[in-house]
């Protein structure tokens, strides 16, 4: 014998382990053992395969792999001693399971001991086929089993039942050999076999209708019988638990009878004598008499209707709910929650009593008392429950929290009887729980806040007050931001003042103050400070005295590291500075959200691309999402007359300026529109520099808006000298972009010439320069004219950054497409030609008119030459 | 069904008796066990013995030094799991007498023959202390 087999008994390597103070240690330790084990294995030591076997299993409770050890159980198995086969079916019930194949091979060994004269060896089989056999075992073995089910000792039957439970599970289609065997383990004295016997019939119904229905008309009232037996049944030592005769079997007859009788009219009027015995004799001051209880409602309440029944039921019930035990309580509330869908009468009358679980110490409690809360809930007493919850969110756990206040939100928003109660309900979760409120929650609350018009002076008043305890809660902070920014002037004018304000005076620059701070507040995440700039933007339009402070703060953040910010901030920047005329048009109000249809894309959760959710995210190709861009494309679209939805996306751009596939000359006019749009603003950013800004249209500015983003990082892309775009772009990049560009003028769309001709004109003309239109139209379009601009030097000297700028009324758009070139050599050696479209909303009442405005440099001297252009044919 | 598992694990979390009547790897395992353990120990007297635990219910209950952890469905009797743990130590002490933790320890076999008598694949077979050990005894009685 090897010298260092597993010489150790299972109780000194225990010692061993436990002396072990550290995990290596106890790793070496084991490492030790399973190693001389190993050894002793491939040696087929037979002396201490049963030591072995044992170690192997305490080795594998504390987690350690022990596969090594498989074969072994089987050998053990196969044994002729008892003991061997004993610790080997334990070995094999505890290191396998059903998916090894290693249990194919002891499908022999347990057949031949399921046929065994000891029996305990065959009960030993039928336990380690009960817990562990897989489906083809289960079909090879089902006729030994069934046979077994008939055997002559008490135990084997019922561990014989036990097993069929595990094949009829494995293999439903032999269910209906069990059921005859089945019915006649139910007439057993032996309490172990009754017991079995039971659960397989239950998981028989549960498993085939028929045997639902054979069970149902032949045996209700045998087992109703049984029942009466059992809780008659004097003092039985054997099965006596704290004075009640075997509360296990109580229990799982009430069960198969809750089975039988659901849904059944007869079985359940030949169980209601029992069920009211049992209902009420069992002592409820005992453990087992209140698990009794519990089985017994469970059962009325899902059997058919029985008035008088039922009340019982759900008087045990408030019993229970009003007792000292945790566990009881507990049960209770679970058993409340079933009880509700039956009679939810009964179930309000405790409602006191509920609430206080709400906030009881235990959590387990705490957690079903609140589902049964929700479930509660009508429109009687919504108010009510939600002032006690809200009451209590503020002093709950953390953990409890979240659930707490979806809960809130959902309870408010389903049951509120009038918004102005929905909106003060959510002002005072938000400060408390604003971080765990989820997204959905808030979008709501503004589609309901933009919908109840006459609320907002005092929804944007207590969102300012809250703002200044509570800065820290997100949520609240957004929606406080949005409104300030929305009602802003309502917020400093005490508009719309409700009887139970008390009047607060807020000057401009405190509002302007509030969101300044929350933007600074660095725990408010990315989304916040964006919406924050976009307020602040709101507000220098509405409030014009704190228009300079608010721009100075957005120029502060031109310089973000923060992409969004940066860009947010560089455009909001522009907006002020450069285009006063359009600020106040592009931050009109929100118009109202509708909620039907909001709520029909919420329930349908698809994010919208454009217009009312303010958070749906709008999908641009630099991945960006950019939340409220989609209120200022919405205003866009609101503010300009003439929508040519630039929702072009910029990948369409993109597309476009790197040339890849340009556009043919069959596209659409909008297409081209955007593509002229993109590039024009291109040109504006370069030439922001240059002291005569070019101005294109108002339309174009609107919706270049959402173009304007792609510039930028098309701008970055191209890695130009101009780094970010700050205000002085070096006219170098601008050159080089000019000549990317004036690549693009040819592409530019030429319109078919096969419009109605229209004389050329000469718009302007002075001393040194002539200026002249030659018109076209496209045959389908007549509110559109292409325009062909040809410059002519008349002066002996060359113009060198000949600049062409043009501005026009609202009821025209304008587009100019990059000039030939901006060097016009003298007295007419060649010319400059740029092409220009307008568009006419008007067309027909009034003719197109123009300003235009020419720069230059001359030797060095930058020139200036303005005019108007009045004399366009009236039809054009 | 019914019972999904039954453990033993002493107040520092170590355990001493691992029943599973479904199949978890070993990692999934540990990983149940000590979260469960944590959740449990973590829990004073006065609250219930029941504790939510993903997809079922854990119903403990401590002896001295051993906490006795029983996994359920959620359609379980609660109540009637307590009784059963409680069954289950009452019938260990009547073959160990004065069964502690260090018995269960250095007879784990003995231990999980008994619970094999009581449970088979996740129901309960046998309530009946005598028929229980009766064949316990005999085993030792022979060799």
């Amino acid at each position: 014998m090897n010298p260092f087999s597993s010489g150790t008994r299972l109780r000194d390597m225990i010692r061993a382990i436990r002396a072990c103070k550290t995990a290596a240690e106890e790793r070496a330790v084991v490492r030790k053992e399973c190693a001389a084990i190993r050894a002793a294995i491939s040696e087929n030591d037979q002396d201490y395969r049963h030591r072995n076997l044992a170690k192997l299993m305490f080795i594998h409770m504390l987690g350690y792999p022990t596969h090594f050890g498989q074969m072994e159980c089987l050998k053990l198995i196969a044994s002729p001693g008892f003991p061997e086969k004993r610790i080997g079916y334990l070995g094999l019930m505890l290191l396998l399971d059903e998916r090894q194949e290693v249990l194919m091979l002891v499908t022999n060994s347990i057949k031949q001991d399921l046929s065994h004269t000891n029996q305990y060896i065959v009960g030993l089989a039928l336990c380690a086929l009960g817990n562990i056999c897989s489906a083809e075992m289960a079909r090879d073995l089902a006729p030994e089993v069934e046979r077994l089910l008939q055997f002559r000792d008490p135990n084997i039957r019922k561990k014989a039942a036990l097993c069929s439970i595990r094949i009829v599970k494995k293999v439903p289609d032999l269910a209906e050999n069990f059921i005859n065997p089945a019915a006649s383990l139910l007439k057993e004295k032996h309490h172990g076999v009754l017991l079995t016997g039971i659960q397989l019939c239950t998981d028989l119904c549960n498993i085939s209708a028929e045997a639902l229905e054979y069970f149902r008309k032949k045996c209700t009232d045998g087992l109703v019988k049984v029942l009466k037996d059992v809780a008659n049944s004097p003092y039985a030592p054997e099965y006596d638990v704290s004075g009640i005769a075997d509360p296990f079997l109580h229990i799982k007859l009430l069960k198969l009878l809750r089975v039988l009788g659901q849904g059944d009219a007869d079985a359940s009027d030949s169980m209601n004598d029992i069920l009211a015995q049992v209902a009420t004799k069992t002592e409820s001051n005992k453990n087992a008499g209140n698990a009794i209880l519990y089985e017994c409602v469970s059962t009325i309440m899902t059997i058919e209707e029985n008035g008088g029944l039922r009340v019982l039921a759900v008087n045990i019930l408030g019993r229970f709910l009003s007792s000292r035990d945790n566990n009881i309580r507990y049960v209770a509330l679970n058993m409340l929650m079933k009880a509700i869908a039956l009679d939810s009468q009964a179930v309000q009358r405790h409602r006191a009593t509920i609430l206080e679980c709400v906030k009881d110490s235990d959590a387990s409690i705490r957690k079903r008392a609140l589902e049964l809360v929700y479930l509660l809930v009508n429109e009687s007493n919504v108010k009510s429950l939600t002032k006690e919850l809200i009451d209590y969110l503020e002093i709950s756990d953390p953990e409890f929290k979240g659930d707490l206040t979806a809960k809130i939100c959902s309870i408010v928003e389903k049951f509120s009887p009038e918004k102005i109660w929905y909106i003060d309900q959510m002002l005072k979760v938000l400060p408390k729980a604003g971080n765990y409120v989820k997204d959905e929650v808030w979008h709501a609350l503004i589609v309901v806040i933009t919908n109840a018009s006459d609320l907002h002076g005092y929804i944007v008043r207590s969102l300012y007050r809250e703002l200044q305890t509570a800065g820290e809660q997100e949520t609240l902070v957004r929606v406080a931001v949005w409104c300030i920014g929305e009602y802003g002037e309502m917020l400093v004018g005490n508009a719309g003042m409700l009887n139970q304000e008390d009047p607060i005076t807020v000057t401009e620059s405190d509002a302007v103050d509030v969101i300044e701070t929350a933007i600074k507040c660095h725990s408010l995440d990315l989304a916040t400070r964006a919406m924050c700039l976009m307020a602040l933007l709101k507000l220098s339009s509405r409030f014009p005295s704190c228009s300079q402070r608010i721009n100075d703060t957005i120029i502060h953040y031109k310089e973000s590291l923060v992409l969004e910010l940066q860009q947010r901030a560089i455009e909001f920047n522009y907006i002020i500075e450069k285009h006063q005329n359009i600020r106040s048009a592009l931050v009109e109000r929100m118009p109202v959200l509708d909620e039907a249809t909001y709520s029909g894309r919420r329930a349908g959760s698809v994010p919208a691309a454009v217009s009312t959710s303010q958070g749906a995210p709008l999908n641009l190709p630099n991945g960006v999402a950019k939340p409220t861009a989609a209120p200022l494309v919405d205003l866009l679209d609101l503010s300009s007359d003439e929508v040519s939805a630039p929702s072009s996306s910029g990948g369409d751009f993109l597309h476009d300026l790197f040339g890849v596939d340009l556009p043919p000359a069959s596209s659409q006019p909008g297409g081209n529109h955007a593509q002229k749009s993109g590039t024009d603003v291109l040109l504006d950013l370069l030439s922001i520099g240059t002291p005569l800004a070019q101005s294109t249209s108002m339309a174009d500015m609107l919706s270049s808006g959402d173009e304007n983003k792609s510039p930028a990082d098309i701008l970055d892309k191209l890695g130009s000298p101009s780094g970010p775009p700050s205000q002085a772009s070096p006219p170098v990049g601008s050159s080089s972009m000019m000549d990317l560009l004036d690549g693009f003028g040819p592409v530019s769309s030429v319109p078919e010439n096969n419009g109605p001709t229209y004389p050329s004109l000469v718009a302007f003309e002075s001393s040194s320069l002539r200026v002249t239109f030659n018109f076209s139209k496209q045959p389908g379009n007549p509110q559109t004219t292409y325009v062909e601009a040809q410059f002519v030097n008349k002066s002996p000297n060359a113009y060198s950054n000949f600049v062409f700028q043009a501005a026009v009324p609202k009821f025209l758009q304008l587009h100019l497409d990059p000039a030939s070139s901006n060097t016009l050599p003298a007295s007419g050696n060649g010319s400059i030609t740029q092409k220009l479209r307008l568009k006419n909303s008007q067309h027909g009442k009034k003719s197109l008119v123009m300003r235009i405005r020419i720069g230059y440099k001359i030797n060095d001297k930058d020139v200036l030459e303005e005019g108007q252009v009045n004399n366009f044919p009236r039809d054009l | 069904m019914g019972i999904r598992f039954i453990l033993m694990v002493n107040k520092q979390g170590q355990t001493r008796l691992a029943q599973y009547y479904e199949y978890l790897t070993l990692e999934e395992r540990r990983a149940l066990e000590g979260e469960i353990v944590r959740k449990c120990l973590a829990r004073n007297e006065q609250q219930c013995s029941f504790v939510e635990h993903r997809n079922y219910k854990i119903v403990y209950r401590r002896y001295a030094s051993l906490f006795f952890l029983v996994g359920v469905d959620n359609e379980e009797n609660e109540l009637a799991i307590l009784e059963f743990i409680h069954l289950l130590v009452e019938t260990m002490d009547r073959h160990f007498g004065n069964v502690c933790e260090l018995d269960i320890m250095f007879h784990l076999e003995k231990a999980h023959f008994m619970l094999e008598e009581m449970v088979m694949n996740g129901c309960i077979v046998e309530t009946s202390k005598a028929n229980i050990l009766s064949p316990i005894q005999l085993m030792d009685k022979a060799s």
